[in-house]
């Protein structure tokens, strides 16, 4: 995983995964989800918790250095900095746009599906199937 | 063990709150991320929700009173709300959350109000039948229900 790039020098540690969500309720069961895969975990409740503990301090700069952070998962709709602005803010930073960011979210928020762009012939029939109401 | 009558209740209990759909899916997964690790989870989680969710219902609550209602505002806890019982497996108290939102959105302060407190009435009933539940659980051995009350 290209997460692992930067750990050069390091012994092959466990990977540290940094979850950002505003429930309480969630940051609980993604603790336990993750801890299942032998990450070490650490959970915040708001993106401007998140960018203190990765170093990027209030003027965002690199302020202080932060733990490493092999990847973030964020939920996207947070009050205050949502998921999005996070993931914008980490991939303008100089130091931390390594960090993969994965963007969790519930079909609370409306939608009914999230692709990664380019599509692929792939990603139609998962459309195909969101049109006829079905799951596939 | 497993045919213990404490083991039998709880089963049965559990049964009865997703038949009865107060329980969804979801509160599977929560008992199937039980282990030795983490073995509490259950407990743990059920009492973060209800945690949140009292202060969520508080802010509703005051939020209501005010005159001119923030239905922003108000659409905001109950965001958060319908999340959290959604990840619990609170399944009436999510719908009625879908409910409460709905009037929400069309700005109905009259929907509002008779919608939030069905909401708060499946919660209430709810707590006390977890707390039930629960209660049970501690008794039984460790590593409780898995296999044997899959909800089909």
């Amino acid at each position: 995983m290209s997460a692992i790039r930067g750990c050069k020098g390091e012994a092959a540690a466990e990977l540290h995964v940094l979850a950002v969500d505003d429930s309480s309720v969630d940051r609980r069961l993604i603790e336990r989800l993750l801890r299942a895969s032998s990450y070490r975990v650490t959970t915040v409740d708001s993106g401007k918790r998140a960018l203190e503990l990765l170093g990027l301090g209030k003027e965002n700069n690199t302020s202080s250095k932060g733990p490493k952070v092999n990847m973030i998962i964020t939920d996207y709709c947070m009050p205050g900095m949502t998921g999005y602005d996070l993931l914008k803010v980490v991939k303008e930073s100089s130091a931390l746009r390594e960090i993969p960011v994965v963007i969790v979210s519930s079909e609370n928020e409306g939608a009914e599906d999230f692709l990664l762009k380019p599509l692929r012939p792939a990603d139609v029939s998962r459309l195909r199937s969101r049109i006829d109401g079905s799951t596939s | 063990m497993e045919c213990s009558p404490l083991y039998r209740q709880a089963a049965n209990m559990k049964k009865s709150l997703l038949d009865q759909g107060y329980l969804d899916e979801q509160f599977h997964q929560l008992e199937e991320l039980q282990d030795d690790l983490s073995p509490n989870f259950v407990e743990e989680v059920v009492t973060l929700f209800f945690r949140d969710s009292a202060r969520l219902i508080a802010g509703i609550d005051q939020a209501l009173e005010k005159t001119p209602r923030d239905f922003q505002r108000l659409d905001g806890f109950i965001h958060q709300l319908k999340g959290s019982s959604s990840s619990i497996g609170a399944a009436k108290v999510k719908n009625e959350c879908s409910a409460f939102q709905d009037h929400c959105n069309q700005g109905s302060t009259e929907g509002c109000l008779r919608s939030f407190k069905r909401v708060k009435r499946e919660h209430a009933a709810l707590r006390q039948k977890l707390e039930n539940y629960l209660q049970v659980l501690r008794q039984v051995s460790p590593s409780p229900m898995k296999a044997a009350v899959r909800p089909k």
